[in-house]
């Protein structure tokens, strides 16, 4: 394919701490998935066009990726309203994808004004008023950051023309269809209601006193492994839900309980139904679960 | 009448029957043929439905776990305040004492003095899954609502369900004065102020 019949990516930059950035540097194939396009501008990779030229609104787009939370005025880069670029481009784009948490509902960088400041097309939950204008090329990969193999698939199914499924929030359902829980390694623990001691150990589940959001939060990173080996929970760290439009959240490393009754309970369950079954699960002790696993069977 | 139905009717009955003789006579005094005579059946055919005593036992608890569950959950579901809710749930438990003896009885006298019987199959929370889960309902909406304080799960439940449990004894030996139901509002009203925000 020659550089001219290549889908035109352009990296646009808004209110952002450059994770995402860093995320897709960390992709073991980056230089194979962008081969696939011609990289028009990119914050901080060689690209060929300038700063200079996407300002002045000449660059070719096919494909947009907006890092960053988006305020409609205030936010001047060189002197220029950076909203007005995005806008610009957004309507030229054929897809448009927010990377990160803060591009697709807010993040981190809207607790800092909240009036103000959102994701570009959601606001939280709520639908930004540019929703209606790009809704039908929008591809929103929360996370914070975000994998950069959720990216990958979607640069990679872009490029093959292929349909991508998506939910109501527009995130990709082979992405964002599971919860955070699936695949973690400490399922068992979970299922009988045994809970680790503290951070960093193998053993027991951080749902119910360490503040993980694993069964409540969406997203595959027990699934699609970081830096292909490790996640959050893997390491003996909780989930802070970073995926969610919600987030961030308080208290990252305690669970909200409701006199020891967990205030949320897994996606999906009621917790009628949850109360139910880990009123029985507790009730039966798994030695097993209850020692070191390098101890067990010595 | 399908041959289903009338099975899970017979099987209600012989939980009934036990229910009413455990209670009165206790676990250990009660047979499987005083339970039969009782209905008027051979020992035989109540082994067709209950392989055991103790798994006939292990039945009852959960049966009356149900029934108070379902009682509970009709509270739980009212729009009214936690305040409310405690004065309701009082007087189920106090009117259940007084019009189905048996069933809180069986909980104080065979469920809690027969641990034994109950070890396997009904470790925990097990069998009365269906009445502690409505508390853990009732006490997670209160909280969540700001009507109650945010406290260890089992130092509010010991608090009420001790206190209503001694009370259901004390009416059971005859030693109250008054007829528990001239309880309910005072001790509604201390179990909530001793839970509340």
């Amino acid at each position: 394919m020659t550089c001219q019949n290549k889908p035109k990516l352009l990296w646009l930059q808004s209110i952002t701490c450059n994770g995402n950035t860093h995320s897709f540097l960390n992709h073991p194939e980056l230089f194979f998935i962008l081969s696939h396009f011609e990289v028009v501008h990119h914050p901080v990779l060689d690209s060929s066009y300038s700063m200079e030229d996407v300002i002045g609104g000449i660059v070719p787009c096919d494909v947009l990726i907006i890092e960053g939370s988006f305020q409609e005025e205030g936010f001047l880069k060189s002197g220029v309203e950076v909203s007005s670029i995005i806008k610009h481009y957004a309507n030229k784009a054929k897809h448009i994808i927010s990377v990160g948490t803060c591009a697709t509902f807010g993040g981190i960088f809207k607790q800092k004004n909240p009036e103000a400041i959102s994701g570009f097309c959601f606001n939280g939950e709520e639908k930004t008023e540019r929703y209606s204008t790009h809704a039908s090329k929008l591809i929103s990969l929360p996370g914070c950051p975000m994998h950069p193999r959720w990216l990958s698939y979607v640069l990679l199914m872009i490029s093959g023309k292929k349909d991508i499924p998506i939910d109501n929030l527009h995130r990709p359902v082979e992405l964002y269809g599971y919860t955070v829980h699936t695949g973690c390694t400490r399922n068992e623990y979970f299922e009988w209601k045994i809970d680790t001691k503290t951070f960093g150990l193998k053993e027991g589940c951080l749902f119910y006193e360490t503040g993980c959001r694993g069964p409540y939060t969406r997203g595959s990173c027990n699934k699609i492994l970081w830096n292909d080996i490790n996640s959050k929970t893997r390491a003996g760290t909780p989930c802070f839900g970073c995926t969610e439009p919600n987030y961030p959240q308080e208290s990252f490393f305690r669970t909200k309980t409701n006199m020891g009754i967990p205030d949320k309970v897994p996606l999906g369950v009621s917790k009628r139904a949850y109360l139910t079954l880990t009123g029985v699960a507790k009730s039966f002790t798994i030695q097993r679960f209850t020692e070191r696993l390098m101890e067990y069977d010595k | 009448m399908k041959a289903e139905k009338k099975k899970a009717l017979k099987r209600e009955s012989i939980i009934k029957a036990a229910l009413q003789l455990f209670s009165v006579n206790g676990f250990h005094k009660t047979t499987i043929p005083d339970i039969a005579a009782k209905l008027q059946m051979s020992a035989g055919n109540v082994y067709n439905y209950f392989s055991s005593k103790d798994i006939l036992a292990q039945e009852i608890i959960k049966y009356t776990s149900k029934a108070l569950g379902e009682e509970i959950h009709k509270v739980n579901i009212m729009n009214v305040s936690a305040k409310e809710k405690i004065e309701k749930i009082v007087e189920i438990y106090f009117m259940m004492a007084k019009d189905r003896p048996e069933m809180i009885e069986y909980f104080l006298r065979v469920y809690l003095s027969n641990r034994e019987v109950f070890h396997q199959g009904c470790e925990g929370m097990v069998c009365v899954s269906g009445f502690i889960t409505e508390i853990m309902i009732f006490f997670d909406d209160s909280v969540s609502s700001g009507e109650l304080r945010n406290q260890d799960f089992f130092s509010a439940f010991g608090l009420f369900m001790g206190y209503l449990g001694g009370m259901v004894f004390l009416n059971g030996e005859e030693v109250l004065p008054k007829p528990i139901e001239e309880y309910i509002h005072d001790i509604s009203f201390n179990i909530y102020n001793a839970l509340k925000a």
